[in-house]
């Protein structure tokens, strides 16, 4: 039986890249739950340009789609931190 | 790009969710020995109930589980989403199109069993686009992704039994939880927590939830009309039917209850009621080898779900009379879920907190004022694009049945968004002579 991805050693730091800003953050999570904990609040920019972020957690809604190593409308719910992976929201010129 | 440049899987039977009722069904079955092929898109094995913060064990129920499915043989994928699925004419075969991270990956099968549980049921209101509005069962994912609530002041508005594990567990991590508002009627849910005595450990869990949030006011009778903000999330107002209540927080967890995830088993033809999978005793759907286990035949919780999965994989293995010994508990737990509700029905009020402005469909945003309460789904789709973005419905679906009575469209490919290398390679196969159900519905 093959693991699914994420399994990293609890405590363990990592450092994620989200739109060029250096994050560190607990291996295990989420990169939606890293960039929330980080204060990131708008993940991208809806058809009317009205900032979105996480609404179901569970890969749903695809409100959380970034792009994540240059694949874009990945859902950051789905997606766990790993060292030296590059975010980008879709969102900076919105507050 | 040809189906041979994805990677292919030969199996007897694939499990789709890895949540408790695929857990139990691929278990049991790769225990005689057959091929089986388990799929999850979360990047962990547990679903959503089995989910557990990063560095936290699992509940215990989970830990012996999945002790037991590691030790029968199945082959667990996880991070692998479904993009197609249909049967191929010649011999039968079940063929299953996924993509596994960027890289297509096809599995075929002789059997089904579909295990992709409930989403959150959304309903509209002003201001729930903001930031800071997540699900009730979207707070507590978000929480065992990692994320802390410490120091956020939350309001939990929404509906049924899931409002008290997520106030405990976001209280637990520090949340200051201003109130949980409870839509359905105070007589409503007293009569559902009488209807507990016959299930003394769901009450006694019941009474420990609300004891981890003592502090705050839990009522009922409540729901939000609106949440304003610049942004993100500042302040939310509630109602009872007669005085409004405005509170400033960070977060707002909103939500009515859950909906079983159908998808695949429309795309297969599968016979759908009341919003949930059709299934006979054996827990096989309207089609032959096609099982569907879990919250996708209608909502009941974790013990229903292991119930049917175990069923499932009985039946898969010929094993039918050991299933039917357990069909007296699968009656037992689903005469509770039927109980639940009846109680926490969303209420007729929800349907006048949404204007005209407020957008419905979060992938187009496609305001309710331009929809017309005499079309069909398919003619919102149309006409507005309601229901066509990346989520296909999946959010606005659930609100639109419950404001205009609309059933769920057909289910086309790809059911997920996915490369043009994973359609390419599905196309290949279906090149090769499937019975498509979806594409031309």
């Amino acid at each position: 039986m093959s693991a699914g991805a994420g399994v990293s050693r609890p405590g363990e730091i990592v450092t994620i890249v989200a739109d060029g800003r250096e994050l560190r953050v607990a291996a295990g999570m989420s990169v939606a739950a890293a960039l929330l904990g980080s204060g990131v609040w708008s993940f991208r920019r809806s058809v009317s340009g009205e900032g979105r972020a996480p609404l179901c957690g569970m890969g749903v809604c695809f409100e959380c789609r970034v792009t994540i190593d240059g694949v874009p409308h990945r859902r950051a719910c789905l997606v766990p931190v790993m060292d030296g992976l590059q975010v980008a929201t879709t969102s900076r010129d919105v507050a | 790009m040809s189906a041979r440049d994805a990677e292919v899987l030969e199996a007897d039977v694939v499990v789709i969710g890895a949540g408790p009722a695929g857990i139990a069904a691929a278990a049991r079955i790769a225990e005689t020995g057959r091929r089986v092929v388990l799929l999850d898109e979360s990047p962990a094995v547990g679903g959503q109930i089995w989910r557990h913060r990063p560095g936290s064990p699992p509940p215990a129920a989970a830990r012996r589980w999945i002790a037991r499915l590691e030790r029968s043989g199945a082959t667990l994928l996880c991070g692998v989403s479904v993009v197609d699925l249909y049967q191929a004419q010649e011999a039968g075969r079940f063929v299953v199109a996924a993509e596994r991270g960027p890289a297509p990956c096809v599995i075929h099968a002789s059997s089904l069993v579909l295990a992709t549980g409930a989403r959150e049921r959304f309903l509209p209101f002003p201001g729930w686009t903001l930031p800071g509005v997540i699900g009730v069962g979207g707070a507590q994912a978000l929480l065992k992704s990692g994320l802390s609530f410490a120091q956020k002041r939350v309001v939990i508005a929404g509906s049924g039994p899931l409002l008290l594990p997520v106030a405990a567990a976001l209280a637990g991590d520090g949340a200051r939880v201003a109130l949980v508002a409870e839509q359905a009627p105070r007589d409503a849910v007293m009569r559902f927590a009488s209807s507990l005595w016959r299930r003394p450990s769901a009450l006694a869990q019941a009474v420990r939830y609300r004891a981890g949030f003592l502090r705050t006011p839990y009522k009922t009778g409540t729901w939000v009309t609106s949440a304003r903000g610049d942004g993100r999330l500042e302040e939310v107002t509630l109602t009872d039917g007669h005085t409004a209540r405005t509170i400033a927080c960070d977060v707002l967890c909103s939500a009515y209850g859950l909906v079983p995830n159908t998808q695949l088993a429309r795309l297969l033809g599968c016979e759908i009621a009341r919003g949930a999978v059709v299934v006979d005793e054996r827990q096989q759907t309207s089609r032959p080898r096609i099982y569907s286990v879990g919250e996708t035949t209608g909502i009941g919780g974790v013990d229903l779900a292991l119930v049917e999965g175990k069923i499932a994989a009985l039946c898969v293995i010929g094993r039918e009379a050991d299933a039917r010994r357990l069909y007296r508990r699968r009656t037992a737990l689903r005469t509770l879920a039927d109980a639940m509700e009846v109680a926490f029905a969303p209420r007729a009020e929800l349907r006048d907190v949404a204007t005209p402005d407020t957008i419905v469909c979060r992938c187009e945003d496609v305001a309710l004022g331009v929809i017309d309460a005499g079309w069909t789904m398919r003619q919102a789709k149309l006409y507005t694009r309601a229901g066509m973005g990346p989520c296909q419905g999946r959010v606005c679906g659930a609100a639109l049945e419950f404001l205009f009575g609309w059933p769920a469209d057909a289910v086309r490919v790809p059911a997920e968004p996915a490369l043009l290398s994973t359609i390419l390679a599905d196309a290949g196969n279906v090149a090769a002579g499937p019975l498509h159900q979806g594409v031309f519905q």
